[in-house]
């Protein structure tokens, strides 16, 4: 028999699951308690919202925590624009996402569920709200929907908090609640560990970009880069350049990035992060140096501007990247771009600014050339 | 034993009064915008003084000491 995956039952466009049709799917959640949390430590499980944190270590410390956790939140504010993985996993498998919350709430003893959802995931929204009403759990935990506004940091898990806490979808430095904050398909593969002991070994990416037919894919973990280009239907195009990762992602060589395992453990050894689970092919059509240029104005408008360096600090930079953009390559603001790179990188309440560094450095690593050469050709395309 | 200290600042609360700097320009120095860089080290003894006079001068007390662990990597790059 073949290992049950998240996805796994009826296509994502016939819509969610509903209780019943979960239920005889999976079964129901047999490990709780002291049991799941030692399952979820042997599992490896790693946080599917970006940082790729060991869930087990989170949990450990959580339940160390003096007043332990109260709220526990299960983040699908998915602000990333181009992915879709958190909010179709929600509008189609509503109840995983429900049990890995409740089972996470119940092995840390914590009071109060929260489902904090993108605002703009209309479907995921209607799936999550008609899924609580379906579930008995409401009785005894409290569980609600907080919405996550359309803003890339709203996802950031500190002004997920703050949003749950005050209302303010900002980073905060000060923590707002005893909360425990994960990524919707973490939690989903939480309701796997609770039932089998250990996790799907796949992971949702969301394919963008120059390939036949972008969306949104559960691979094995031993599956590449390629394999996932291939599943959405190959390259439309020729290819330039992969983006693994999303907006605070690395930019990579095709020769490079095809032959990459998705496997979060993997990734990680060679330096990398499959982020947000976005994987963006980069057609040879397009210029790089303008798209690099797009994404870092749209970033750089993103910031909660609430840090001098990360507010003042992205716009500059994404101020130069246009002008090399527009007006052509000059050293002086290839110069400047490094050096406020390296200057504006861990200055954040928050990692905002971390997050578009390591995206802008490796825009200059691997489009050098296209930098150095770059013609005042004005912007083609914007992102 | 006393422990060695560190400089932090609260990125949220700092508003680039640039005091900081100009008190011990040997562990700060102002970013084009004007907003501090911290050096990532332990302050030496003779300038941890200076160190607290710009933690006491910082007009939104976003500036402040901490404890400097060497066996902990994990605290090194946080808030520095």
């Amino acid at each position: 028999m073949t290992e049950p995956r998240l996805l796994d039952g009826k296509p994502s466009h016939l819509g969610a699951e509903g209780y019943r049709e979960h239920v005889a799917r999976l079964g129901h959640m047999t490990q709780h308690g002291r049991a799941l949390l030692e399952s979820v430590e042997r599992s490896g499980l790693t946080g599917r919202g970006g940082a790729g944190f060991l869930v087990g270590r989170k949990w450990r410390a959580a339940s160390k925590r003096p007043g332990g956790v109260v709220t526990v939140v299960a983040n699908g504010a998915e602000g990333e624009p181009r992915s879709q993985k958190d909010s179709l996993l929600m509008a189609t498998r509503p109840h995983l996402v429900l049990d890995g919350a409740v089972a996470t709430a119940d092995a840390l003893r914590a009071r109060e569920v929260v489902l904090y959802i993108g605002e703009k995931h209309l479907a995921a929204r209607q799936a999550m709200g008609r899924a609580l009403a379906e579930r008995a759990e409401q009785k005894r935990l409290a569980m609600r929907v907080v919405l996550a506004p359309d803003r890339y940091v709203a996802g950031e898990s500190g002004a997920a908090l703050h949003s749950v806490a005050d209302g303010v979808a900002l980073p905060t430095s000060a923590p707002a609640l005893p909360a425990l904050v994960h990524n919707v398909e973490t939690l989903a593969q939480v309701a796997m560990v609770g039932r089998r002991g250990r996790h799907t070994g796949t992971v949702l990416v969301t394919v963008a970009g120059a390939v036949r037919r972008p969306g949104v894919l559960e691979l094995d973990a031993s599956a590449t880069v390629q394999d996932a280009i291939a599943g959405a239907g190959g390259a439309a195009v020729e290819p330039r350049a992969v983006l693994l990762g999303g907006y605070f992602g690395t930019w990579l060589d095709c020769h490079r990035a095809f032959g990459l395992h998705l496997d979060p453990a993997a990734l990680k050894e060679a330096g990398l992060s499959l982020g947000c689970g976005v994987i963006g092919l980069l057609a040879c059509s397009r210029c790089a140096v303008c798209e690099t240029a797009g994404i870092m104005r749209y970033l750089s408008a993103e910031s909660a501007a609430q840090c001098g360096p990360c507010f003042f600090g992205l716009r500059a930079l994404a101020d130069a990247c246009t002008r090399v953009a527009t007006t052509g390559s000059n050293v002086a603001d290839l110069t400047r771009l490094q050096r406020w790179a390296t200057e504006v990188r861990g200055r954040g309440g928050c990692k905002h600014p971390d997050g578009v560094v390591l995206f802008l450095l490796s825009a200059l690593t691997t489009f050098s050339t296209e930098f150095a050469n770059h013609p005042a050709h004005g912007e083609r395309q914007s992102a | 034993m006393r422990h060695d200290l560190g400089l932090q600042v609260d990125r949220i609360r700092c508003d680039g009064h640039g005091l900081c700097a100009e008190l011990v320009p040997e562990l700060i120095r102002l970013d084009d915008w004007g907003y501090p860089i911290l050096t990532d080290s332990v302050i030496p003894r003779p300038l941890v003084e200076h160190a607290q006079r710009a933690v006491d001068a910082c007009p939104v007390l976003a500036l402040g000491l901490r404890r400097w662990r060497t066996t902990d990597p994990a605290s090194r790059g946080r808030r520095s």
